[in-house]
Protein backbone atom coordinates (compact mmCIF):
# COMPACT_ATOMS: atom_id res chain seq x y z
CA UNK A 1 0.00 0.00 0.00
CA UNK A 2 1.34 3.18 -1.01
CA UNK A 3 1.54 6.16 1.39
CA UNK A 4 3.25 9.10 2.98
CA UNK A 5 3.85 9.36 6.60
CA UNK A 6 0.97 7.75 7.49
CA UNK A 7 -1.72 8.89 4.61
CA UNK A 8 -3.19 6.45 2.30
CA UNK A 9 -2.73 7.46 -0.99
CA UNK A 10 -5.96 6.87 -2.18
CA UNK A 11 -5.61 4.80 -5.51
CA UNK A 12 -4.29 2.12 -3.38
CA UNK A 13 -7.47 0.96 -2.36
CA UNK A 14 -7.69 0.43 -6.18
CA UNK A 15 -4.53 -1.49 -6.68
CA UNK A 16 -5.78 -3.31 -3.59
CA UNK A 17 -9.09 -4.19 -5.32
CA UNK A 18 -7.83 -5.63 -8.32
CA UNK A 19 -5.68 -7.78 -5.76
CA UNK A 20 -8.66 -8.75 -4.41
CA UNK A 21 -9.96 -9.67 -7.87
CA UNK A 22 -6.80 -11.78 -8.69
CA UNK A 23 -6.59 -13.65 -5.53
CA UNK A 24 -10.12 -14.89 -5.79
CA UNK A 25 -10.30 -16.30 -8.96
CA UNK A 26 -6.93 -18.09 -8.38
CA UNK A 27 -8.80 -19.23 -5.07
CA UNK A 28 -5.26 -17.84 -2.53
CA UNK A 29 -5.43 -15.58 -0.02
CA UNK A 30 -4.56 -11.47 -0.06
CA UNK A 31 -2.13 -10.25 1.55
CA UNK A 32 -1.39 -6.26 2.33
CA UNK A 33 2.35 -4.34 3.19
CA UNK A 34 2.28 -1.25 5.65
CA UNK A 35 5.34 -0.04 5.63
CA UNK A 36 6.71 2.43 8.81
CA UNK A 37 4.98 2.30 12.01
CA UNK A 38 3.21 5.62 10.96
CA UNK A 39 0.96 3.72 8.46
CA UNK A 40 0.00 0.90 11.23
CA UNK A 41 -3.78 2.84 11.63
CA UNK A 42 -4.52 2.25 8.11
CA UNK A 43 -4.58 -1.20 8.79
CA UNK A 44 -7.62 -0.73 10.15
CA UNK A 45 -8.87 0.69 6.33
CA UNK A 46 -8.16 -2.83 5.11
CA UNK A 47 -9.55 -5.25 6.48
CA UNK A 48 -12.97 -4.32 4.54
CA UNK A 49 -11.05 -5.06 1.29
CA UNK A 50 -10.43 -9.12 1.81
CA UNK A 51 -7.22 -8.72 3.27
CA UNK A 52 -6.71 -11.61 5.33
CA UNK A 53 -2.70 -10.58 7.04
CA UNK A 54 -1.89 -6.93 7.01
CA UNK A 55 1.91 -7.12 7.47
CA UNK A 56 3.53 -3.78 9.14
CA UNK A 57 7.46 -3.11 8.05
CA UNK A 58 8.75 -1.71 11.24
CA UNK A 59 12.36 -0.38 11.18
CA UNK A 60 14.00 3.07 12.59
CA UNK A 61 15.30 4.12 9.29
CA UNK A 62 11.48 3.06 7.75
CA UNK A 63 10.45 6.44 9.44
CA UNK A 64 10.42 9.04 6.05
CA UNK A 65 10.17 7.32 2.58
CA UNK A 66 13.69 6.24 1.00
CA UNK A 67 12.85 4.75 -2.16
CA UNK A 68 15.55 1.97 -2.36
CA UNK A 69 14.37 0.69 1.32
CA UNK A 70 10.76 0.43 0.59
CA UNK A 71 11.72 -1.47 -2.79
CA UNK A 72 13.97 -3.63 0.23
CA UNK A 73 11.41 -4.18 2.41
CA UNK A 74 9.14 -5.59 -0.31
CA UNK A 75 11.38 -7.82 -1.59
CA UNK A 76 12.42 -9.68 1.66
CA UNK A 77 8.77 -9.65 2.77
CA UNK A 78 8.13 -11.65 -0.86
CA UNK A 79 11.20 -14.04 0.45
CA UNK A 80 9.41 -14.58 3.62
CA UNK A 81 5.78 -14.99 2.38
CA UNK A 82 6.44 -16.31 -1.31
CA UNK A 83 3.56 -14.70 -3.20
CA UNK A 84 2.33 -15.67 -6.57
CA UNK A 85 2.35 -11.46 -7.20
CA UNK A 86 3.03 -8.75 -5.65
CA UNK A 87 1.38 -5.61 -6.74
CA UNK A 88 1.55 -1.97 -6.49
CA UNK A 89 -0.07 1.42 -6.68
CA UNK A 90 0.29 3.31 -10.54
CA UNK A 91 1.24 6.37 -9.35
CA UNK A 92 5.16 8.09 -8.95
CA UNK A 93 5.59 6.82 -5.55
CA UNK A 94 3.77 3.05 -6.41
CA UNK A 95 5.62 2.84 -9.80
CA UNK A 96 9.09 3.85 -7.77
CA UNK A 97 8.93 1.32 -5.43
CA UNK A 98 7.79 -1.31 -7.18
CA UNK A 99 10.65 -0.82 -9.91
CA UNK A 100 13.40 -0.89 -7.08
CA UNK A 101 11.65 -4.23 -6.09
CA UNK A 102 12.15 -5.36 -9.90
CA UNK A 103 15.44 -4.36 -9.61
CA UNK A 104 16.44 -6.04 -6.59
CA UNK A 105 14.89 -9.49 -7.61
CA UNK A 106 15.75 -9.02 -11.32
CA UNK A 107 11.79 -9.99 -11.88
CA UNK A 108 10.03 -8.08 -14.45
CA UNK A 109 8.02 -5.29 -13.21
CA UNK A 110 4.79 -3.57 -15.86
CA UNK A 111 3.96 -0.74 -14.81
CA UNK A 112 0.42 0.90 -15.03
CA UNK A 113 -1.93 -2.25 -15.98
CA UNK A 114 -5.63 -1.88 -16.76
CA UNK A 115 -6.38 -5.49 -16.83
CA UNK A 116 -5.28 -8.60 -15.52
CA UNK A 117 -6.36 -12.40 -16.79
CA UNK A 118 -4.20 -15.07 -14.28
CA UNK A 119 -6.06 -17.81 -15.99
CA UNK A 120 -2.62 -18.80 -17.28
CA UNK A 121 0.98 -19.86 -15.74
CA UNK A 122 1.58 -16.45 -18.29
CA UNK A 123 -0.87 -13.52 -17.17
CA UNK A 124 -2.21 -11.86 -20.16
CA UNK A 125 -2.14 -8.15 -19.29
CA UNK A 126 -3.22 -4.44 -20.54
CA UNK A 127 -1.58 -1.83 -19.62
CA UNK A 128 -1.47 1.98 -20.60
CA UNK A 129 0.82 3.77 -22.56
CA UNK A 130 2.00 7.29 -24.04
CA UNK A 131 -0.19 8.53 -20.35
CA UNK A 132 -2.77 6.42 -21.38
CA UNK A 133 -4.08 7.26 -25.09
CA UNK A 134 -2.39 3.96 -25.88
CA UNK A 135 -3.37 0.59 -24.43
CA UNK A 136 -0.57 -2.45 -25.04
CA UNK A 137 -1.38 -6.37 -24.49
CA UNK A 138 1.03 -8.18 -22.91
CA UNK A 139 2.03 -11.15 -21.55
CA UNK A 140 3.85 -11.62 -18.15
CA UNK A 141 5.63 -15.17 -17.54
CA UNK A 142 7.42 -14.90 -13.91
CA UNK A 143 7.82 -16.88 -10.87
CA UNK A 144 6.59 -13.90 -9.22
CA UNK A 145 4.24 -11.19 -11.07
CA UNK A 146 5.18 -7.68 -10.38
CA UNK A 147 2.83 -5.28 -11.51
CA UNK A 148 0.88 -1.51 -10.79
CA UNK A 149 -2.07 -0.79 -11.45
CA UNK A 150 -3.12 2.36 -13.50
CA UNK A 151 -4.89 4.70 -11.58
CA UNK A 152 -8.63 5.38 -11.64
CA UNK A 153 -8.66 1.90 -13.99
CA UNK A 154 -10.75 0.22 -11.34
CA UNK A 155 -13.25 1.27 -8.82
CA UNK A 156 -12.35 0.50 -5.03
CA UNK A 157 -14.97 -1.21 -3.82
CA UNK A 158 -15.01 -3.68 -0.38
CA UNK A 159 -15.29 -7.23 -0.01
CA UNK A 160 -19.00 -8.55 0.18
CA UNK A 161 -17.77 -11.04 3.00
CA UNK A 162 -15.20 -10.01 5.34
CA UNK A 163 -13.08 -12.12 7.09
CA UNK A 164 -10.95 -11.23 9.93
CA UNK A 165 -7.82 -9.60 9.35
CA UNK A 166 -4.82 -10.40 11.11
CA UNK A 167 -2.07 -8.35 11.27
CA UNK A 168 1.71 -9.29 11.69
CA UNK A 169 5.20 -7.19 12.41
CA UNK A 170 7.21 -7.60 9.61
CA UNK A 171 10.98 -6.72 10.56
CA UNK A 172 13.19 -5.76 7.79
CA UNK A 173 17.13 -6.49 7.52
CA UNK A 174 18.09 -2.73 6.32
CA UNK A 175 21.46 -1.09 6.44
CA UNK A 176 23.15 2.09 5.75
CA UNK A 177 22.80 1.81 1.68
CA UNK A 178 19.10 1.05 1.54
CA UNK A 179 18.96 4.29 3.58
CA UNK A 180 21.10 6.35 1.87
CA UNK A 181 18.07 7.94 -0.21
CA UNK A 182 15.92 8.35 2.61
CA UNK A 183 14.19 12.08 2.65
CA UNK A 184 16.08 14.67 4.22
CA UNK A 185 13.82 17.34 4.02
CA UNK A 186 10.36 18.38 3.44
CA UNK A 187 9.19 22.04 2.01
CA UNK A 188 4.90 22.28 2.44
CA UNK A 189 2.90 24.23 0.15
CA UNK A 190 0.49 26.74 1.21
CA UNK A 191 -3.11 25.27 1.30
CA UNK A 192 -5.03 26.42 -1.28
CA UNK A 193 -6.74 25.46 -4.74
CA UNK A 194 -3.85 23.72 -7.06
CA UNK A 195 -4.44 23.19 -10.46
CA UNK A 196 -4.52 18.71 -10.02
CA UNK A 197 -7.31 20.33 -7.31
CA UNK A 198 -9.39 23.44 -8.44
CA UNK A 199 -12.87 22.96 -10.07
CA UNK A 200 -12.34 25.18 -13.24
CA UNK A 201 -9.47 25.35 -14.99
CA UNK A 202 -8.69 28.03 -17.86
CA UNK A 203 -6.01 26.72 -19.75
CA UNK A 204 -4.18 28.48 -23.15
CA UNK A 205 -2.52 27.10 -25.65
CA UNK A 206 -0.27 28.46 -28.63
CA UNK A 207 -3.24 30.69 -29.57
CA UNK A 208 -2.27 32.56 -26.75
CA UNK A 209 0.56 33.93 -28.56
CA UNK A 210 1.97 35.76 -25.20
CA UNK A 211 2.92 35.68 -21.84
CA UNK A 212 0.62 39.02 -21.66
CA UNK A 213 -1.80 37.34 -23.40
CA UNK A 214 -3.49 35.08 -20.46
CA UNK A 215 -4.37 38.17 -18.61
CA UNK A 216 -8.15 37.51 -19.92
CA UNK A 217 -7.71 34.34 -18.70
CA UNK A 218 -6.40 34.93 -15.44
CA UNK A 219 -9.19 37.40 -14.68
CA UNK A 220 -11.69 34.67 -16.10
CA UNK A 221 -10.38 31.98 -13.65
CA UNK A 222 -10.44 34.65 -10.88
CA UNK A 223 -14.23 34.99 -11.37
CA UNK A 224 -14.61 31.40 -11.79
CA UNK A 225 -12.64 30.40 -8.51
CA UNK A 226 -10.56 28.57 -10.88
CA UNK A 227 -6.79 28.80 -11.78
CA UNK A 228 -4.81 29.05 -14.35
CA UNK A 229 -3.43 26.34 -17.02
CA UNK A 230 -1.85 26.17 -20.55
CA UNK A 231 -0.12 23.30 -23.05
CA UNK A 232 3.50 22.34 -23.56
CA UNK A 233 4.04 24.63 -26.03
CA UNK A 234 3.46 27.52 -23.75
CA UNK A 235 5.76 26.20 -20.90
CA UNK A 236 8.71 25.17 -23.95
CA UNK A 237 8.23 28.89 -25.17
CA UNK A 238 8.67 30.08 -21.20
CA UNK A 239 5.32 32.13 -21.37
CA UNK A 240 4.08 29.94 -18.28
CA UNK A 241 6.00 28.17 -15.43
CA UNK A 242 5.83 24.11 -16.22
CA UNK A 243 3.65 24.21 -12.85
CA UNK A 244 1.04 25.54 -14.71
CA UNK A 245 1.51 22.89 -17.74
CA UNK A 246 -1.69 20.59 -18.03
CA UNK A 247 -0.57 17.00 -19.76
CA UNK A 248 1.36 14.06 -19.75
CA UNK A 249 4.80 15.70 -18.55
CA UNK A 250 2.86 18.12 -16.66
CA UNK A 251 0.04 17.86 -14.33
CA UNK A 252 -3.14 15.70 -14.59
CA UNK A 253 -6.58 17.72 -14.33
CA UNK A 254 -9.94 16.56 -13.80
CA UNK A 255 -11.94 20.06 -12.95
CA UNK A 256 -16.00 20.14 -13.60
CA UNK A 257 -14.95 22.67 -16.53
CA UNK A 258 -12.38 22.84 -18.74
CA UNK A 259 -11.57 25.73 -20.66
CA UNK A 260 -9.66 25.47 -23.26
CA UNK A 261 -7.90 28.64 -25.29
CA UNK A 262 -6.70 28.33 -28.24
CA UNK A 263 -5.08 24.52 -27.39
CA UNK A 264 -5.18 22.27 -30.57
CA UNK A 265 -5.68 19.21 -28.56
CA UNK A 266 -2.25 16.67 -28.97
CA UNK A 267 -2.10 14.03 -27.14
CA UNK A 268 0.72 14.97 -24.98
CA UNK A 269 -2.17 17.80 -23.65
CA UNK A 270 -5.34 15.94 -23.88
CA UNK A 271 -4.24 12.90 -21.87
CA UNK A 272 -3.69 15.35 -19.13
CA UNK A 273 -7.61 16.44 -19.14
CA UNK A 274 -9.59 13.84 -20.42
CA UNK A 275 -11.22 13.04 -17.26
CA UNK A 276 -12.74 17.09 -16.96
CA UNK A 277 -16.59 16.40 -16.45
CA UNK A 278 -17.21 19.74 -19.25
CA UNK A 279 -14.91 21.04 -22.10
CA UNK A 280 -15.48 23.96 -23.72
CA UNK A 281 -13.11 24.93 -26.21
CA UNK A 282 -12.67 28.27 -27.91
CA UNK A 283 -10.75 27.98 -30.82
CA UNK A 284 -10.22 29.54 -34.34
CA UNK A 285 -10.21 26.46 -35.95
CA UNK A 286 -13.60 23.97 -36.51
CA UNK A 287 -11.34 21.18 -37.33
CA UNK A 288 -8.80 20.81 -34.46
CA UNK A 289 -8.81 17.95 -32.47
CA UNK A 290 -9.76 19.80 -29.32
CA UNK A 291 -12.46 21.34 -30.84
CA UNK A 292 -13.96 17.93 -32.21
CA UNK A 293 -13.55 16.25 -29.00
CA UNK A 294 -15.41 19.04 -26.57
CA UNK A 295 -18.82 19.45 -25.29
CA UNK A 296 -19.23 22.73 -26.39
CA UNK A 297 -17.32 25.19 -28.24
CA UNK A 298 -17.00 28.99 -29.27
CA UNK A 299 -15.37 29.82 -33.02
CA UNK A 300 -13.35 33.18 -32.69
CA UNK A 301 -10.04 34.45 -31.17
CA UNK A 302 -9.80 34.01 -27.80
CA UNK A 303 -8.41 37.38 -27.77
CA UNK A 304 -12.20 38.47 -28.28
CA UNK A 305 -14.02 35.94 -27.03
CA UNK A 306 -12.45 35.58 -23.47
CA UNK A 307 -12.93 39.24 -22.77
CA UNK A 308 -16.44 39.37 -23.46
CA UNK A 309 -17.00 36.74 -21.69
CA UNK A 310 -15.21 38.01 -18.21
CA UNK A 311 -17.52 41.40 -19.31
CA UNK A 312 -20.42 39.54 -19.55
CA UNK A 313 -19.40 37.79 -16.11
CA UNK A 314 -18.95 40.40 -14.34
CA UNK A 315 -22.15 42.20 -15.67
CA UNK A 316 -24.42 39.33 -14.36
CA UNK A 317 -22.64 39.21 -11.30
CA UNK A 318 -23.27 42.68 -10.41
CA UNK A 319 -26.80 42.38 -11.17
CA UNK B 1 32.86 16.49 -13.45
CA UNK B 2 31.49 13.52 -15.85
CA UNK B 3 28.14 13.36 -16.62
CA UNK B 4 26.40 11.06 -18.64
CA UNK B 5 22.54 11.24 -19.70
CA UNK B 6 20.55 8.46 -21.08
CA UNK B 7 17.56 9.31 -23.81
CA UNK B 8 15.08 7.98 -26.14
CA UNK B 9 13.69 8.72 -29.60
CA UNK B 10 10.44 8.52 -29.76
CA UNK B 11 7.53 9.37 -32.35
CA UNK B 12 6.06 13.49 -32.00
CA UNK B 13 2.37 12.04 -32.86
CA UNK B 14 0.13 14.70 -32.68
CA UNK B 15 -3.44 14.65 -31.98
CA UNK B 16 -3.99 10.67 -33.10
CA UNK B 17 -2.51 7.71 -32.52
CA UNK B 18 -2.43 5.58 -35.66
CA UNK B 19 -0.83 1.95 -35.54
CA UNK B 20 0.78 -0.11 -38.13
CA UNK B 21 -1.26 -2.89 -39.62
CA UNK B 22 0.40 -5.55 -37.04
CA UNK B 23 -0.25 -3.39 -34.13
CA UNK B 24 2.92 -4.32 -33.16
CA UNK B 25 3.88 -0.16 -33.48
CA UNK B 26 2.74 3.61 -33.91
CA UNK B 27 2.79 4.19 -37.77
CA UNK B 28 5.52 6.60 -38.23
CA UNK B 29 5.27 7.79 -41.96
CA UNK B 30 4.08 10.69 -41.42
CA UNK B 31 4.94 11.29 -37.92
CA UNK B 32 8.43 13.03 -36.68
CA UNK B 33 10.58 12.03 -33.69
CA UNK B 34 11.88 13.69 -30.56
CA UNK B 35 13.41 12.73 -27.97
CA UNK B 36 11.01 11.86 -24.66
CA UNK B 37 10.37 15.30 -22.99
CA UNK B 38 11.98 14.72 -19.58
CA UNK B 39 15.17 13.31 -21.47
CA UNK B 40 15.05 16.46 -23.03
CA UNK B 41 15.44 18.34 -19.88
CA UNK B 42 18.05 15.76 -18.33
CA UNK B 43 20.43 16.65 -21.09
CA UNK B 44 20.04 20.38 -20.69
CA UNK B 45 20.75 19.86 -17.30
CA UNK B 46 23.79 17.95 -17.74
CA UNK B 47 25.06 20.49 -19.98
CA UNK B 48 24.21 23.12 -17.30
CA UNK B 49 25.30 21.27 -14.61
CA UNK B 50 28.80 21.18 -16.68
CA UNK B 51 29.15 24.66 -17.60
CA UNK B 52 29.35 25.62 -14.05
CA UNK B 53 31.47 22.60 -12.98
CA UNK B 54 33.71 22.23 -15.84
CA UNK B 55 32.15 18.81 -16.67
CA UNK B 56 31.86 16.98 -20.01
CA UNK B 57 28.36 15.31 -21.09
CA UNK B 58 28.45 12.03 -22.82
CA UNK B 59 24.69 11.24 -24.53
CA UNK B 60 23.75 7.86 -24.77
CA UNK B 61 20.82 6.03 -26.35
CA UNK B 62 19.59 2.62 -26.96
CA UNK B 63 17.63 2.64 -30.34
CA UNK B 64 17.48 2.14 -34.17
CA UNK B 65 20.35 3.64 -36.38
CA UNK B 66 17.93 6.72 -36.64
CA UNK B 67 18.49 7.69 -33.43
CA UNK B 68 21.85 9.06 -34.26
CA UNK B 69 19.37 11.94 -35.18
CA UNK B 70 18.49 12.95 -31.04
CA UNK B 71 22.44 12.17 -30.87
CA UNK B 72 22.89 14.42 -32.92
CA UNK B 73 20.03 17.32 -31.52
CA UNK B 74 22.21 16.94 -27.89
CA UNK B 75 25.07 17.31 -29.02
CA UNK B 76 23.97 20.35 -30.74
CA UNK B 77 22.83 21.63 -27.88
CA UNK B 78 25.64 21.41 -25.81
CA UNK B 79 26.79 17.69 -25.02
CA UNK B 80 30.38 16.78 -25.78
CA UNK B 81 29.87 12.84 -26.75
CA UNK B 82 27.34 10.66 -28.02
CA UNK B 83 26.66 6.67 -27.41
CA UNK B 84 24.65 4.59 -29.73
CA UNK B 85 23.49 1.02 -28.60
CA UNK B 86 21.62 -0.09 -31.97
CA UNK B 87 18.24 -2.66 -31.87
CA UNK B 88 16.78 -3.80 -34.20
CA UNK B 89 14.02 -1.07 -34.49
CA UNK B 90 11.51 -2.72 -32.12
CA UNK B 91 11.12 -1.09 -28.34
CA UNK B 92 13.31 -4.03 -26.08
CA UNK B 93 11.46 -4.68 -23.05
CA UNK B 94 12.71 -2.69 -19.34
CA UNK B 95 14.90 -5.26 -18.35
CA UNK B 96 16.59 -5.95 -21.61
CA UNK B 97 16.87 -2.22 -22.39
CA UNK B 98 18.35 -1.74 -18.85
CA UNK B 99 20.71 -4.69 -19.06
CA UNK B 100 22.38 -2.88 -22.16
CA UNK B 101 23.03 -0.04 -20.54
CA UNK B 102 24.14 -0.95 -17.77
CA UNK B 103 27.26 -2.90 -19.09
CA UNK B 104 27.81 -0.17 -21.96
CA UNK B 105 28.79 2.22 -19.63
CA UNK B 106 30.99 -0.17 -17.77
CA UNK B 107 32.86 -0.17 -21.21
CA UNK B 108 32.44 3.08 -21.81
CA UNK B 109 33.66 4.20 -17.66
CA UNK B 110 36.99 2.28 -18.77
CA UNK B 111 37.84 5.87 -19.37
CA UNK B 112 37.10 6.96 -16.32
CA UNK B 113 33.79 6.71 -13.97
CA UNK B 114 30.36 8.90 -14.57
CA UNK B 115 30.05 11.15 -11.46
CA UNK B 116 26.17 11.67 -12.26
CA UNK B 117 24.22 9.33 -14.91
CA UNK B 118 20.71 11.00 -15.91
CA UNK B 119 17.59 9.54 -16.92
CA UNK B 120 13.80 10.70 -17.42
CA UNK B 121 11.20 9.78 -15.28
CA UNK B 122 9.46 7.57 -17.52
CA UNK B 123 9.73 7.66 -21.56
CA UNK B 124 6.97 8.72 -23.28
CA UNK B 125 6.24 6.33 -25.45
CA UNK B 126 6.19 3.06 -23.35
CA UNK B 127 6.16 4.47 -19.74
CA UNK B 128 7.60 1.40 -17.48
CA UNK B 129 8.90 3.59 -14.52
CA UNK B 130 12.05 1.69 -14.55
CA UNK B 131 15.19 1.44 -16.74
CA UNK B 132 17.02 4.43 -14.90
CA UNK B 133 16.00 2.24 -11.39
CA UNK B 134 17.45 -0.93 -13.00
CA UNK B 135 20.58 0.39 -14.13
CA UNK B 136 21.35 2.25 -10.84
CA UNK B 137 20.80 -1.05 -8.85
CA UNK B 138 23.12 -2.94 -11.64
CA UNK B 139 25.69 -0.52 -11.33
CA UNK B 140 25.83 -0.06 -7.38
CA UNK B 141 24.48 3.29 -7.17
CA UNK B 142 21.92 5.62 -5.77
CA UNK B 143 18.72 6.78 -7.39
CA UNK B 144 16.09 9.39 -6.77
CA UNK B 145 13.53 9.36 -9.42
CA UNK B 146 10.70 12.46 -10.40
CA UNK B 147 13.42 14.48 -9.81
CA UNK B 148 12.54 18.97 -10.60
CA UNK B 149 15.78 20.60 -8.77
CA UNK B 150 19.35 19.00 -8.64
CA UNK B 151 22.16 21.11 -6.50
CA UNK B 152 25.82 19.73 -6.75
CA UNK B 153 27.60 20.18 -3.42
CA UNK B 154 31.08 19.19 -2.87
CA UNK B 155 30.82 15.09 -2.32
CA UNK B 156 26.85 14.58 -2.57
CA UNK B 157 24.12 15.73 -4.99
CA UNK B 158 20.81 17.70 -3.09
CA UNK B 159 17.76 16.45 -4.87
CA UNK B 160 14.19 18.35 -4.76
CA UNK B 161 10.98 16.33 -6.01
CA UNK B 162 7.76 17.93 -5.60
CA UNK B 163 4.32 16.21 -4.71
CA UNK B 164 1.00 16.77 -4.67
CA UNK B 165 1.63 18.53 -0.64
CA UNK B 166 4.79 20.10 -1.14
CA UNK B 167 8.48 19.08 -1.94
CA UNK B 168 10.72 16.71 -0.80
CA UNK B 169 15.00 16.82 -0.12
CA UNK B 170 17.15 14.31 -0.77
CA UNK B 171 20.70 14.32 0.14
CA UNK B 172 22.88 11.26 -2.09
CA UNK B 173 26.37 10.73 -2.35
CA UNK B 174 28.10 10.90 -5.61
CA UNK B 175 28.42 8.90 -8.17
CA UNK B 176 24.60 8.70 -8.32
CA UNK B 177 21.76 8.13 -10.72
CA UNK B 178 18.81 11.12 -11.00
CA UNK B 179 15.74 10.20 -12.95
CA UNK B 180 14.18 14.12 -13.67
CA UNK B 181 10.84 15.31 -14.93
CA UNK B 182 9.96 18.08 -17.20
CA UNK B 183 9.82 21.30 -15.60
CA UNK B 184 13.81 21.09 -13.73
CA UNK B 185 14.57 23.66 -16.70
CA UNK B 186 13.64 25.28 -19.76
CA UNK B 187 15.56 23.43 -22.49
CA UNK B 188 17.37 25.82 -24.84
CA UNK B 189 17.39 25.43 -28.99
CA UNK B 190 20.63 24.90 -30.77
CA UNK B 191 21.80 27.36 -32.21
CA UNK B 192 23.35 27.29 -35.74
CA UNK B 193 27.13 27.10 -34.30
CA UNK B 194 25.57 24.55 -32.14
CA UNK B 195 24.18 22.28 -34.93
CA UNK B 196 27.39 22.58 -37.01
CA UNK B 197 29.53 21.46 -34.47
CA UNK B 198 27.14 17.78 -33.55
CA UNK B 199 27.51 17.81 -37.44
CA UNK B 200 31.59 17.07 -36.67
CA UNK B 201 31.60 14.63 -33.83
CA UNK B 202 31.52 10.93 -34.21
CA UNK B 203 28.74 8.35 -32.83
CA UNK B 204 30.53 5.89 -31.44
CA UNK B 205 28.37 2.75 -31.37
CA UNK B 206 28.44 0.01 -28.29
CA UNK B 207 26.95 -3.51 -29.43
CA UNK B 208 24.69 -5.20 -26.75
CA UNK B 209 22.50 -8.41 -27.42
CA UNK B 210 18.86 -8.41 -25.92
CA UNK B 211 18.99 -10.89 -23.18
CA UNK B 212 15.00 -11.08 -23.18
CA UNK B 213 12.47 -11.08 -20.40
CA UNK B 214 9.22 -12.56 -18.98
CA UNK B 215 7.72 -9.85 -20.74
CA UNK B 216 6.56 -9.72 -23.94
CA UNK B 217 4.61 -6.96 -25.90
CA UNK B 218 1.60 -8.79 -28.28
CA UNK B 219 0.07 -6.31 -29.58
CA UNK B 220 -1.19 -2.30 -29.23
CA UNK B 221 -4.27 -1.63 -29.26
CA UNK B 222 -6.20 2.19 -29.01
CA UNK B 223 -8.87 2.76 -26.57
CA UNK B 224 -12.23 3.02 -27.80
CA UNK B 225 -13.10 7.20 -27.98
CA UNK B 226 -16.07 8.06 -26.49
CA UNK B 227 -18.02 10.31 -29.47
CA UNK B 228 -18.96 13.64 -28.61
CA UNK B 229 -21.30 15.96 -30.41
CA UNK B 230 -19.57 18.71 -30.18
CA UNK B 231 -22.76 21.79 -29.04
CA UNK B 232 -21.23 25.02 -31.20
CA UNK B 233 -22.46 28.20 -28.53
CA UNK B 234 -21.43 30.82 -31.29
CA UNK B 235 -19.19 32.54 -33.05
CA UNK B 236 -16.67 35.45 -31.42
CA UNK B 237 -17.36 38.16 -28.85
CA UNK B 238 -21.24 37.20 -30.13
CA UNK B 239 -21.05 33.90 -27.96
CA UNK B 240 -20.44 35.47 -24.53
CA UNK B 241 -23.89 35.43 -23.22
CA UNK B 242 -24.41 31.83 -24.54
CA UNK B 243 -21.03 30.94 -22.54
CA UNK B 244 -22.02 32.40 -19.30
CA UNK B 245 -25.87 30.41 -19.30
CA UNK B 246 -23.66 27.61 -19.75
CA UNK B 247 -20.98 28.78 -16.52
CA UNK B 248 -24.85 29.72 -14.72
CA UNK B 249 -25.98 25.88 -15.45
CA UNK B 250 -22.77 24.35 -14.28
CA UNK B 251 -22.99 26.42 -11.33
CA UNK B 252 -19.60 27.42 -11.56
CA UNK B 253 -19.89 31.18 -11.53
CA UNK B 254 -18.54 32.56 -8.00
CA UNK B 255 -21.89 34.74 -5.86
Amino acid sequence: MTHDRGRLEESSLQGLTLARFLAESLGIGLHAALIGEEADGLARVLSGYGVITTHLAHHDGLADYSPVAWGAVLSQLAEHLQPVSVIGTGTDRGNEVMAHLGAITGLPMVANCREVDPSGDDWDITRTRWGGSLLEKTTLQAPVKLLTVSEHSIEATRADATAEMTTEIFTPDLDQHHLVTRVVDRVTMAEGVTLATSPVVVSGGRGVASPEGFAPLEELADLLGGVVGCSRVVTNNGWRPHSDQVGQTGTVVAPDLYIACGISGAIQHWVGMMASKTILAINTDMEAPMVTKADYAVLGDLHEVVPAIVEEVKRRVAG
Amino acid sequence: MRILVCIKRVPAPGAKIVLTGDAQAIDTKLLSFTISPHEECAVEEAVQIAETHDGTVTVLTLGPPEAEEQLRSSLAVGAHAAVLVPTDGFDWDPISTAAAIASAIEQLEAGGQFDLILFGNESADSGGYQVGIRVAHSLGRPIVSGIKDIEVEEEALRLRRDTPTGSEIYEIPRPAVVAVREGINLPRYPTLKGRLNAKKILVKTVERERIGSGQQMEMLVTPPQDVTETAILGDGAGAAAAVVDLLEELQVMQS
